[in-house]
C-alpha cells in the first residue's frame, strides 16, 4: 500500500562551536579570552573551529495511512530532531520526506498561549497557531470547552490559571486538531496522572479514527498500548523498526540489560561491607524465567541472592530484606527467619553462605525497586545492615488494551481471581 | 486507493474483550484516498528559494490572529490603555512645536507647525514602531518558531499590521487638529490610502529583513533604536525637505521615508505632490521588499536551529 509518509536517507547535521583549548588556569583563560577574538580577526575569514554532529542520520522509513508509530530512544537519540524535520520546523541536511496528507504537530501543549489573554482568546489563538481555521475553531469551541472543564474560567486571563488548568485548556485545543498526520512529542510527560490518562485516552481515540500518528514517548506502556509499530532511534540512526512489543523489548534490554546494577560483588573479604562477625560477598537479582531474558516483567518470578561470610563459628544467622519502591514506599519485608524454617534455628560454622529469596511473578508493580539487607543474629538482633546499590526495574510488557495505558497505582500488582454471580432477583 | 478494510489491525481498541484485539469495522473510513503527488516535500534547500505565496495565503488567518493578539496584549494592564497610541505622537508633537517650531523657528511650508509636525510624526511613529516591533518579533517568538510550523513571514508581518491600529487611533487626533486649525481636505486625500500602503510595505520590507538578521546577530536589537532615531533626523519629520539646501535635498531622496512623509503631508494638507520623491520611495520600497522577502526565505530555514 502507498505510504502517507515516506522518508528517505533523512539526516540532520548540527554545527557546534568548539573551544580552542581547555583552559587550565584563570590567568590562562583570561588571556585566551582576550587573544581569541584578535586571532580570529587576524585569520581573516573569521571562521571558528567548528564541529558537527549528526542528530539524525540516514533514516529511511515509510508510514502507512492509519498507522500509529511510536518513536523511542534515549535522550539525544534524535527523536525530537526527527519530529522537527517531519513537522517542517527545521530543514533536513540530507534526504527527503514526502507527506501525502495534512500534518499537524504537537511538540508542546499550549504553544503560543499568551498569559495576558483569557482562556477564550487563547483557544482561538492557539487553535490558529496549530493550523485550525477560525470557522473550524468556532464549530469546535463548545467541545473544546467541555473537554477542558473550564467553563467558569473562560474569561480569566490564563496567567491566573493553575498549571493544571493551563495544561487542560491547552490539551483541549490540541486534541481537537483533525489532521491526517499527527506528530506528537512527549506531551504526556507533563501533568498529573489524571491528566495523562485523559490525554492518552484522547490519543487512542485519534488513533482509532484512522489517523496517522507519530508519537514520541518515554512511557513504554503508552507506546505499547497505543502503537502497533515502533521506531527505535539510537545515536541518530534507526536501530530497530518493527512491532511495538519487540522493539520496546529490544530497546529495554539494550538500555538496561548491560548495566550491572543487578549485582554487587565483593571478592575481597577484608574490604567487603560488614563487621567482625559477618561480611557480605555478593548481592544479586536474577530472573527465574529463561524466556524473558535480562529484564523482569510484572509476571516474571525472580530471586534475590545474598551471599555472606560468617566469621563466627556456631552463630545463628538469618537474612531479612526490606524491599522499597521507587517512591521509597516499603513494598514488603521478608526473611529467612520465617521463610526457611529448616534453616532459621540452625547454627552454622564459619564459611560462605548464600540465602536466596524467591519472589513470585504477579506480585510487584511496575517500576524500579531497591532493597536493604539485614543480617540477623538469633532471630532477634541486627548484626549488620546494608543498603544495597542493586536496583531492578519491573517492566510492563504485557500486550495491553488501550483502556489501560498507564501504570496502575499501588505497590503490588497481584493477579487476583474474580467471580461475579447473581445472588438474588428484584 | 484501496485502504478500506485491509488495515484494521491498526487500532487495538476494545473495551469488551481486553485480551484480544477486536477488529474495528473500518478504522480508515475518515481517510479518503491519498493524493498521487505529495502535499509537501521536505528537502534540504540551499540558497534562494521561491516565495511560496500560496503557503502564505493558506495561513492568512494566522496573520489575523497574531495581529489581533499583539493589539489586544499591547495595552493590557496599562492604566491609560489605548490612549498611549495618542500620547506618543501628541506629546512628541508638542515638544517639537515648542523647540523646533517656536524656539528654533524651523519653517513648515506655510502650514501651522503643530499640524505639520503631527502629520510627519503620524507617518513616522507608525513606521518606526512597526520596524522596531517587527525587527524584534522573530526573536520574541522563539517559542513558536521552535515548536510549530507556519510561514515565518507572518511574525514580522503581524507586528507591522498591529502598528496600523495605533496609526488609525492617532489619525483621529490629526482629524481633530485639522478641524481646530481649519485645514480643509482636498482631492489629494485620495492618495492617502496609497501613502499608508507604501509606508506599510516599506515597514514590512525593513522589518522583515531586520528580524531575520536579528535571529543570527543579536546586535540588531541594540542597533535598532539608535538607527531609528538617526533615521528620523534624516527624514523630513521636524523640518520640510525644502528647508535643506538643494544639493542635500536630492541626497535626501535616497531615503524612502522622504517621499512618504512629504506625500502624507500632500495628501492630508492639500499641498502639491513631489512626484519625483514619491517615485524614488516607491521604487526603493518595492526593491527592498522583494529583496527582503527572498533573503528572509533564505534565512528562515535556520531560524529554528539558531534562534
Amino acid at each position: 500500500m502507498k505510504p502517507i509518509v515516506r522518508a528517505t536517507t533523512l539526516g540532520k547535521q548540527y554545527t557546534i562551536g568548539t573551544r580552542e583549548a581547555a583552559y587550565d588556569t584563570l590567568r590562562e583563560s583570561i588571556t585566551q579570552a582576550v587573544r581569541a577574538p584578535i586571532r580570529r580577526l587576524r585569520s581573516g575569514n573569521g571562521r571558528r573551529n567548528t564541529d558537527t554532529i549528526w542528530a539524525l542520520k540516514d533514516a529511511n522509513f515509510d508510514v502507512q495511512p492509519g498507522e500509529v508509530v511510536g518513536i523511542i530512544g534515549s535522550n539525544g537519540a534524535g527523536k525530537s530532531t526527527l519530529l522537527k524535520v517531519l513537522s517542517r520546523i527545521t530543514e533536513p541536511t540530507t534526504g527527503r520526506v514526502e507527506l501525502y496528507g495534512r500534518v499537524a504537530s504537537l511538540l508542546e501543549v499550549g504553544t503560543g498561549f499568551h498569559p495576558e489573554l483569557t482562556g477564550r482568546e487563547n483557544i482561538y489563538l492557539n487553535g490558529a497557531i496549530l493550523g485550525m481555521k477560525k470557522t473550524e475553531i468556532d464549530s469546535k469551541f463548545d467541545r473544546i470547552v467541555d473537554f477542558s472543564e473550564l467553563e467558569r474560567f473562560l474569561d480569566t486571563p490564563v496567567k491566573r490559571y493553575s498549571s493544571g488548568m493551563y495544561m487542560r485548556l491547552a490539551f483541549a485545543v490540541a486534541s481537537h486538531l483533525e489532521p491526517e498526520i499527527l506528530i506528537v512529542d512527549e506531551v504526556l510527560a507533563v501533568g498529573d496522572a489524571q491528566f495523562q490518562k485523559k490525554c492518552l485516552g484522547k490519543m487512542s481515540d485519534v488513533a482509532s479514527e484512522g489517523r496517522t500518528v507519530l508519537f514520541v514517548s518515554h512511557n513504554m506502556i503508552a507506546i505499547q498500548s497505543l502503537c502497533k509499530r515502533a521506531l527505535w532511534l539510537d545515536g541518530g540512526s534507526i536501530a530497530d523498526d518493527g512491532s511495538a512489543g519487540t522493539v520496546v523489548r529490544n530497546y529495554l534490554s539494550h538500555s538496561f540489560g548491560n548495566q550491572s546494577s543487578d549485582e554487587e560483588i565483593w571478592p575481597d573479604i577484608e574490604t567487603a561491607p560488614g563487621n567482625h562477625s559477618v561480611r557480605l560477598h555478593r548481592v544479586q537479582v536474577r530472573s527465574l524465567d529463561e524466556d524473558s531474558g535480562q529484564h523482569l516483567t510484572t509476571r516474571t518470578p525472580f530471586c534475590i541472592d545474598v551471599e555472606y561470610w560468617n566469621l563466627q563459628p556456631g552463630a545463628n544467622i538469618n537474612i531479612t530484606l526490606h524491599l522499597y519502591t521507587e517512591q521509597q514506599a516499603m513494598a514488603f519485608t521478608t526473611g529467612s527467619g520465617s521463610g526457611d524454617p529448616e534453616w532459621s534455628m540452625r547454627s552454622s560454622p564459619a564459611g560462605l553462605f548464600r540465602s536466596t529469596c524467591y519472589v513470585p511473578g504477579d506480585l510487584l508493580n511496575v517500576g524500579r525497586h531497591r532493597f536493604n539487607v539485614f543480617v540477623i543474629k538469633d532471630l532477634s538482633s541486627v548484626l549488620y545492615q546494608y543498603e544495597s546499590a542493586v536496583t531492578f526495574e519491573i517492566f510492563d510488557l504485557d500486550e495491553r488494551v488501550v483502556s489501560q495505558y498507564a501504570r496502575e497505582p499501588g505497590v503490588v500488582k497481584p493477579n487476583l481471581k474474580w467471580k461475579t454471580e447473581q445472588v438474588g432477583a428484584l | 486507493m484501496g485502504i478500506s478494510s485491509t488495515n484494521n489491525e491498526t487500532a487495538p481498541i476494545s473495551t469488551a474483550n481486553p485480551t484480544q484485539n477486536r477488529k474495528l469495522e473500518n478504522p480508515l473510513d475518515t481517510v479518503a484516498g491519498l493524493p498521487d503527488e505529495p502535499l509537501v516535500v521536505i528537502e534540504p534547500n540551499k540558497g534562494w528559494s521561491a516565495l511560496d505565496l500560496r503557503d502564505l495565503w493558506a495561513f492568512r488567518e494566522l496573520l489575523y490572529f497574531l495581529t489581533w493578539r499583539d493589539v489586544k496584549v499591547r495595552y493590557k494592564q496599562t492604566e491609560l490603555g489605548v490612549a498611549w497610541a495618542i500620547i506618543q505622537p501628541l506629546f512628541t508633537m508638542l515638544i517639537f512645536t515648542l523647540f523646533f517650531g517656536r524656539l528654533a523657528g524651523v519653517p513648515s511650508d506655510n502650514v501651522p507647525y503643530p499640524i505639520f509636525a503631527f502629520t510627519g510624526l503620524l507617518a513616522w511613529t507608525f513606521f518606526s514602531n512597526a520596524i522596531t516591533n517587527s525587527g524584534n518579533s522573530l526573536v520574541g517568538s522563539a517559542h513558536l518558531i521552535t515548536k510549530v510550523y507556519f510561514p515565518r513571514m507572518i511574525i514580522p508581518g503581524a507586528a507591522v499590521a498591529a502598528g496600523l491600529v495605533d496609526f488609525a487611533i492617532a489619525f483621529v487626533i490629526l482629524v481633530l487638529l485639522m478641524i481646530y486649525y481649519g485645514v480643509g481636505i482636498t482631492l489629494n486625500i485620495l492618495m492617502f490610502p496609497v501613502m499608508v500602503l507604501l509606508t506599510t510595505l516599506l515597514a514590512l520590507g525593513t522589518g522583515m529583513w531586520l528580524s531575520a538578521l536579528n535571529v543570527k546577530y543579536r546586535d540588531v536589537r541594540f542597533a535598532l533604536p539608535f538607527m531609528v532615531q538617526l533615521w528620523m533626523y534624516l527624514s523630513p519629520v521636524i523640518y520640510p525637505a525644502s528647508f535643506l539646501p538643494v544639493k542635500l535635498r536630492s541626497l535626501l531622496l535616497l531615503n524612502p521615508m522622504t517621499g512618504i512623509i512629504e506625500g502624507f503631508r500632500s495628501a492630508l494638507l492639500g499641498r502639491p505632490f513631489n512626484w519625483i520623491a514619491l517615485a524614488f520611495s516607491t521604487v526603493i520600497t518595492l526593491v527592498l521588499l522583494i529583496y527582503a522577502s527572498y533573503s528572509f526565505r533564505r534565512m528562515e530555514k535556520s531560524f529554528a536551529d539558531i534562534v
